[in-house]
């Protein structure tokens, strides 16, 4: 019995900790990226709330907050309300079954730095990002605009476009590790990442990845240039924040599984296994930035070619050789 | 044959031009930033940038302004109005001059329509207010002491008064011909 409530505590610690640690780091993540932005362009990037800007993020969320929370007339009230919701929440709970790090032992107890080991995580990734899905288009739809609707049926065509490659992109990593579950994955890795035994799937997964969140070069979704803002340019205050924050919290997340699937999770040489993953997860957004420094945006039908004539094939002949290779190795 | 060597070159293209692009942009990242912040530093503007805007004076202290409301006439938004008025001497002047720089949009139209000079657009642009109403400059905020960018420019001196000395006094002026004295 009081190994079950200390198991319940330490989950609800945990759960707390996660929670406020990455909505923090969601709100730096976003002055990290200006400045780091600013920088890439020979500008300095917010500096003026608090030494260096560091409280930009501060005052962005008291403006977000205060600001009035406007519906537009003719727009699906309740569809409208809840859209922006379904992005931040979704992109909350991809976090529940990422693994930072290796078990730690607390009293004589057991606690692993995940707070779900689910044994299909992989499968539940895929589950709510493809849920992520449905806020941005319905957001998009309940608008009654043109823009977002513009921009919510793009959202819809390219995140359904680049799952199928995400998904496939994995199929052989699964292999590999003989398991769904993330943790089990991360321990696979234990010798080599899987970066170097699948350098095909890594690519195609990070493209995909970053078409998932749709960010530069894939940000038609909201191109500014286009669609003002794209699927959220009706929303104002903090539904708009929520829709900003799920974008961050979902970088992060496709950072922290990067990091699982192919650089090895928490694995490393000298320093903690918490310290390697942040790290890796740093590293995998310093160049999600970098790409949106360099690149420009592309067409929609270079968008779809990329998608389904080069991504989806590659994958599929990936798994193919790979399958290939483990049967010639075992037998 | 030949033409798969050219997609296969094409591919190799692509690919060096978009590393050498992400080289670049990294590179840029150990560079100084270009900005120059505002309000700490306050870049030298040029002498001819359009701006805040003065009534000047000529050397000897007097308005130049004449009051002809070319300034007011040729102003886009009507921003200007005046009051034009007589002096003893015959001398024109604005009895009251007017400028709402809440409608101003510093073309510099005025200035270039101004015949003696007076009025002038200066560098200086801050000039934000949060009362629009402060923002109406009257003959007195206009005014300066000094002749602008043409200090030495004195219009009186060749034309605009009643000629009051004597013929052939005047600047430039030659002295008039005896008609008597230029027989032939």
């Amino acid at each position: 019995m009081i190994g079950w409530i200390l198991g319940v505590i330490f989950l609800l610690i945990k759960l707390g900790t996660v929670l406020v640690a990455l909505l923090l780091v969601a709100g730096w993540l976003v002055y990290v990226e200006r400045k780091l932005l600013g920088r890439l362009q020979l500008r300095l990037g917010p500096n003026r709330a608090g030494p260096f800007g560091l409280l930009q993020p501060v005052a962005d969320i008291v403006k977000l907050l205060t600001k009035e929370d406007t519906v537009p007339g003719g727009a699906d009230r309740m569809v409208f309300l809840f859209a922006p919701a379904v992005v931040a929440t979704t992109a909350l709970l991809i976090f529940a079954v990422v693994p930072f790090g290796k078990e730690w032992v607390i009293w004589g107890r057991r606690v692993p730095l995940v707070i779900s080991d689910l044994n299909v995580g992989l499968l539940y990734v895929f589950a709510l990002s493809s849920l992520g899905v449905y806020g941005v288009v319905l957001g998009g739809w309940a608008s009654n605009s043109k823009y977002s609707l513009l921009g919510g049926i793009r959202a819809a065509a390219q995140m359904i476009s680049y799952e199928l490659s995400l998904g496939l992109s994995l199929v052989p990593v699964v292999m590999l590790a003989h398991s769904f579950s993330l943790v089990d994955i991360v321990k696979a890795q234990a010798g080599i990442p899987f970066i170097v035994l699948q350098p095909v799937a890594f690519g195609v997964f990070f493209i995909s990845a970053v078409a998932e969140i749709k960010r530069i070069p894939f940000d038609l979704p909201e191109a500014e240039h286009e669609l003002v803002a794209g699927y959220h340019t009706e929303y104002s205050g903090m539904r708009f924040g929520l829709f900003f924050l799920g974008e961050y919290i979902t970088m992060i997340s496709l950072g922290a599984l990067l990091a699982v699937f192919f650089l090895g999770g928490w694995h490393g040489p000298l320093l903690p296994p918490l310290v390697w993953f942040c790290l890796k997860v740093s590293l995998v957004i310093f160049v999600m930035i970098w790409i949106r420094g360099t690149l420009p945006r592309l067409r929609y039908d270079q968008l779809m070619d990329l998608g389904w004539k080069v991504l989806v094939p590659v994958a599929l002949v990936n798994i193919v050789l790979t399958g290939g290779v483990m049967l010639l190795v075992a037998g | 044959m030949n033409n798969k060597r050219t997609t296969n070159q094409g591919m190799v293209e692509m690919i060096g031009s978009l590393a050498g692009g992400f080289v670049t942009v990294l590179r840029h990242l150990f560079r100084r930033p270009v900005t120059e912040e505002y309000p700490e530093y306050k870049r030298p503007l040029p002498e001819r940038s359009r701006a805040r805007i003065i009534l000047t004076r000529d050397p000897d202290g007097d308005e130049r302004c004449v009051g002809c409301y070319l300034c007011s006439g040729v102003c886009p938004v009507s921003c200007i109005s005046m009051q034009a008025a007589e002096r003893e001497d015959g001398r024109r002047w604005a009895s009251w001059f007017r400028i709402n720089f809440a409608r101003c949009i510093y073309c510099g139209l005025c200035e270039e329509a101004c015949p003696t000079l007076a009025i002038q657009l200066t560098p200086d642009f801050e000039t934000c207010q949060y009362d629009v109403l402060t923002l109406v400059a009257e003959k007195e905020d206009l005014l300066v002491d000094h002749g602008g960018k043409n200090g030495d420019y004195n219009f009186y001196r060749f034309a605009g008064v009643d000629v009051l000395g004597e013929k052939g006094t005047h600047v430039g002026e030659e002295e008039p011909v005896n008609l008597k004295s230029n027989l032939p």
